[in-house]
């Protein structure tokens, strides 16, 4: 299986395209780079970062899309965190939520911990394992234009979830840190949909 | 006491599922996350003709601990159902629910501690309790039907209205032994 990774995607400004006109879309974000990312484009009351709970991502945006329907949700993680869920995808795809999508940032590699390589360097496909649980659409984009196309995409309306891979270079840019104090972004989620804290 | 329903007791000893939905559905549970126990099946049951709540069947454990934290985050209360065997699979994310605050409720039906034919079931079952109260959630247990429906009524005011996280272990005695 090849190592290559053709990808020079810088994963910030992929980010940065993916969440340009994100309106009402809720997101979660999966440990590590993938929150910082997501708080490099932009603090918001409708993120949630985690900084631990690795393999949790996608499925903490299954319950928050099943409790709102109405908005869209979307899954931000990376290939590690995606991997150590893989029994989530099914979960999903049986679940079948409507407006739920997962956005891996994929490069190939444990950047957390050494860049050691990881599964999608070495031939392991989540698209192919996504739509094989049933879900409606996947793909894999490789440059910016494609990014902001996948931003239309996923702006609109789906008949089940949706799982897309955007391959990037394997670098780790400076960090941009959330804050780790989960009770405080909980609540802050929590009251930007109008739930007041107990 | 002259209560005026003094089938209340049998009927708790014979119908405990029905009382636990019962109670769930008065808590305003909106999701429910299972992995399959023969204890647990009336339960599932009930919530999966129940078009109000949103049922998923999970490949393992942790993922119901998950799904619960999002669920709260969109505004509503989940209640996850396992055995004994699948706490082990949620230890680490329940650092999630006890780091952010999260009502958590589970419903665990013991295996490994009564009359339990496979030996395979024992070590988890031993390390259940110690395992959940390690990470930092609160167990209760019962050992019988009145006291599980007590017990579940009291968990549920406290994980919901206390954001408190709570473990229920059913007793396997309660259950009853496995036919083989």
């Amino acid at each position: 299986m090849s190592m290559s990774n053709p990808s020079q995607l810088d994963r910030r400004a992929a980010v940065a395209a993916l969440l340009k006109d994100r309106r009402n879309t809720l997101v979660v974000s999966g440990l590590g780079s993938p929150t910082y990312d997501l708080h490099a484009a932009g603090d918001h009351d409708g993120n949630f970062y985690l900084w631990g709970a690795m393999g949790g991502a996608a499925l903490i945006g299954l319950g928050l899309a099943q409790a709102q329907p109405s908005r869209r949700v979307l899954a931000l993680t990376g290939d590690g965190e995606q991997l150590m869920g893989l029994g989530g995808i099914a979960t999903i795809g049986v679940a079948r939520p409507r407006n739920l999508d997962i956005v891996v940032i994929d490069n190939q590699h444990f950047g957390e911990t050494g860049m050691q390589a990881s599964h999608t360097g070495r031939g392991v496909d989540l698209t192919a394992i996504a739509m094989a649980c049933g879900f409606v659409a996947a793909a894999i984009v490789r440059t910016l234009e494609e990014v902001q196309g996948l931003a239309k995409q996923i702006a609109e309306p789906a008949d089940g979830p949706r799982l897309f891979v955007v391959k990037v270079l394997a670098e780790n840019p400076p960090r941009s840190l959330p804050s780790r104090d989960a009770v405080f972004i909980k609540n802050r989620f929590r009251a930007h949909l109008g739930f007041a804290a107990a | 006491m002259h209560s005026p329903q003094p089938n209340h007791d049998t009927r708790a000893s014979d119908d405990w599922p029905s009382e636990l939905y019962r109670i769930l559905k008065a808590a305003d549970v909106r999701q429910m996350s299972y992995v399959p126990d023969a204890g647990h099946s009336q339960l599932i049951r009930m919530f999966s003709a129940d078009r109000d709540v949103t049922t998923n069947v999970l490949t393992t454990e942790e993922e119901g601990i998950a799904i619960a934290a999002g669920a709260w985050l969109g505004g509503q209360r989940s209640v996850l159902l396992m055995q004994s065997s699948g706490v082990g699979n949620c230890i680490n994310m329940l650092s999630l629910s006890a780091i952010g605050r999260f009502p958590l409720l589970m419903l665990v039906t013991m295996r490994g501690e009564w009359a339990e034919f496979n030996p395979w079931q024992v070590p988890m079952s031993r390390a259940t309790q110690p395992s959940l109260e390690a990470i930092g959630l609160k167990v209760m247990r019962a050992e019988t039907a009145e006291d599980l429906v007590e017990t579940v009524e009291s968990a549920a005011s406290l994980a919901y209205e206390s954001d408190q996280q709570i473990a229920v272990l059913i007793g396997q005695r309660l259950i009853g032994k496995k036919k083989w």
